[in-house]
């Protein structure tokens, strides 16, 4: 094992105890909905970051799932058995997320990236006018199956590390490889054998399900849910954009920051501002992208790239001489 | 049967006949050059072999099969690679990722396409850049890359375009021992090329097209005597 996966273990395990250390709920709330930032992050990382697919609607996909868990339990699954919504509300994310990614990634272009903003916005309006399914406006409300806040930072947890392990081990082989050249040509790919149709709609399964299950786990976790706050664009949709760029795209560790950020600077603003304190972040946005176009991780890592290549250029020189 | 053949190939873009019934074919193991004033159609007919392009009419056959229609990464897998004449690297990866990613092509594994990756970039001599950005590239090196990724996916046919366009003496000589060194390795090579030196030195066999027609065929004197070929670039004079 390299020094990395030591630190990443070692890491791993000290936020696994941590809840026993501390229990003050407040606390262990801000953690939870920092992890479940990560989720989304990574998850709309993997399509926009990494495979250059620019979506503008994951809420689709988050409000999916989210429902899915609701209306299982709506029609009589105990709230304990509705963690299988975890699983089932992905499944059912990634099979919406198929049908438009079949039908838009024949083209290329906005075409996708305007249908998923739609497709959001269709479906919120779904679920506020299918009153016997969802209970439109009103939303789904039940009482969830822990009391304790560790058990659903246990599972956050896991969720999360689970999708950064698989979208690390995905960058690594020829999945990955194929996602980063269609991003960055498409022509120049499809010429070197790579059919980008299939593997642009890879790329949204494993973004979609993700998500879903992020939605998922709200439902389960919050207990309630309405169409106007799982299908938000501008708190679920455009925010996942935003932690992402923040932090810095197609990197796996920008996400992470991202989610940290964003949820320090809200709380942190709540306190005064109530409401307003989302300028304040719109704000730090708009700073990191005059900046820090890269986001925070990408600009760190391009730094340290250019840092060693003048190295390597100075002892080129230096050898010459 | 010959390894490539164009029977009739017409390409229309509305009123415009890009490629007007274009026949020619290409043995294995050969040279072709295809040369022509700018705007004569070049570029469109690689874009008809390698599938980005549909033919309007006409067929397009590779190793006795018809390609004419099939995607760019279909044509791809079936062994006929290209490069293109305005490069379009991968900008944000290194060499040998750039390289990598279509070493996949072949391989489902990471370190078998590492290893096809670093005998690419050995083959065209790229060595020393492997690890830089492809978007930082000079154009010498790009035009490099163009090729060394399209010997990562094992072409038995590689259509080169305009690859020596834009380069300094030095880098000709080098690029000219390159596709040398390819050929010998057994890849048959449709080639794009202005420069005529160039051109007459490496192919055994030239098409010169103007308008996107067929104005001659043949060895490279034939065609460089050919009446027609020098009216087409020189323009004919009136009295």
């Amino acid at each position: 094992m390299n020094r990395k996966a030591i630190f990443a273990a070692t890491g791993l395990a000290l936020l696994a105890v941590f809840p026993l250390a501390v229990q003050n709920p407040y606390v262990l709330h801000l953690l939870i909905m920092t992890l479940l930032w990560v989720l989304l992050g990574q998850a709309w990382n993997l399509l926009g970051g990494f495979t250059g697919q620019i979506s503008y609607g994951h809420a689709a996909f988050f409000g999916v799932g989210a429902y899915t868990t609701g209306i299982l339990v709506k029609s009589g699954l105990s709230p304990a058995a509705a963690w299988s919504g975890l699983l089932l509300g992905g499944l059912m994310a990634a099979l919406i997320a198929s049908v438009i990614g079949w039908i838009c990634f024949r083209l290329r272009g906005p075409y996708f990236s305007l249908s998923v903003l739609a497709l959001a916005e269709v479906l919120r309006l779904v679920a506020v006018n299918w009153k016997q399914l969802t209970n439109g406006a009103e939303g789904i409300l039940y009482i969830p199956a822990f009391r304790s806040k560790a058990h659903y930072y246990w599972i956050i947890l896991a969720i999360a590390a689970l999708a950064f392990v698989v979208i690390r081990a995905v960058m690594r082989s020829k999945l990955g490889f194929y996602f980063l050249s269609i991003r960055e040509d498409q022509d120049a790919a499809e010429s070197l054998g790579i059919d980008a149709t299939k593997y642009k709609l890879y790329s949204l399964l494993i973004s979609a399900f993700f998500t879903g299950a992020a939605g998922s786990f709200y439902m389960n976790y919050l207990g309630f849910i309405d169409p106007g706050i799982v299908f938000s664009i501008a708190d679920i949709s455009i925010m996942m954009i935003l932690v992402t760029i923040l932090g810095g795209a197609a990197t796996l560790a920008g996400p992470i920051v991202g989610a940290v950020i964003y949820i320090l600077v809200s709380e942190f603003f709540r306190v005064w501002f109530k409401s307003g304190h989302l300028i304040f972040f719109g704000i730090l946005i708009i700073v990191i992208i005059i900046f820090f176009p890269a986001g925070i991780v990408g600009t760190i890592k391009e730094r340290r790239a250019g840092r060693k290549l003048r190295r390597a250029g100075a002892a080129r020189e230096s050898a010459a001489a | 049967m010959s390894l490539l053949e164009l029977n009739d190939v017409s390409k229309r873009f509305g009123g415009l006949m890009a490629v007007g019934r274009m026949t020619f074919r290409l043995e294995k193991g050969e040279i072709l050059g295809l040369i022509g004033p700018n705007g004569a159609g070049k570029t469109t007919i690689f874009n008809l072999i390698n599938g980005y392009y549909a033919p309007t009419e006409g067929t397009i056959t590779f190793r006795g099969e018809r390609i004419d229609g099939l995607k760019p990464h279909v044509v791809c897998i079936k062994g006929l690679a290209r490069t293109f004449q305005v490069v379009k690297p991968l900008a944000r990866l290194t060499v040998l990722e750039n390289v990598m990613a279509s070493a996949f092509c072949r391989t489902d594994h990471r370190e078998e396409a590492r290893r096809i990756a670093l005998e690419a970039t050995a083959f065209t001599e790229m060595e020393q850049w492997r690890d830089r950005l492809a978007g930082g590239l000079p154009l010498g090196m790009r035009k490099r890359l163009e090729m060394a990724r399209a010997l990562a996916t094992r072409p038995e046919l590689l259509l080169l375009d305009e690859n020596f366009a834009g380069l300094n003496p030095a880098e000709v000589e080098k690029t000219i021992e390159i596709v040398k060194k390819i050929h010998g390795s057994g890849v048959t090579i449709l080639i794009i090329e202005h420069n005529m030196r160039v051109i007459m030195s490496i192919s055994h066999r030239l098409v010169c097209i103007s308008y996107g027609e067929k104005i001659a065929e043949g060895t490279p004197r034939e065609v460089a005597d050919n009446q027609q070929v020098i009216d087409a670039y020189l323009g004919v004079a009136r009295a």
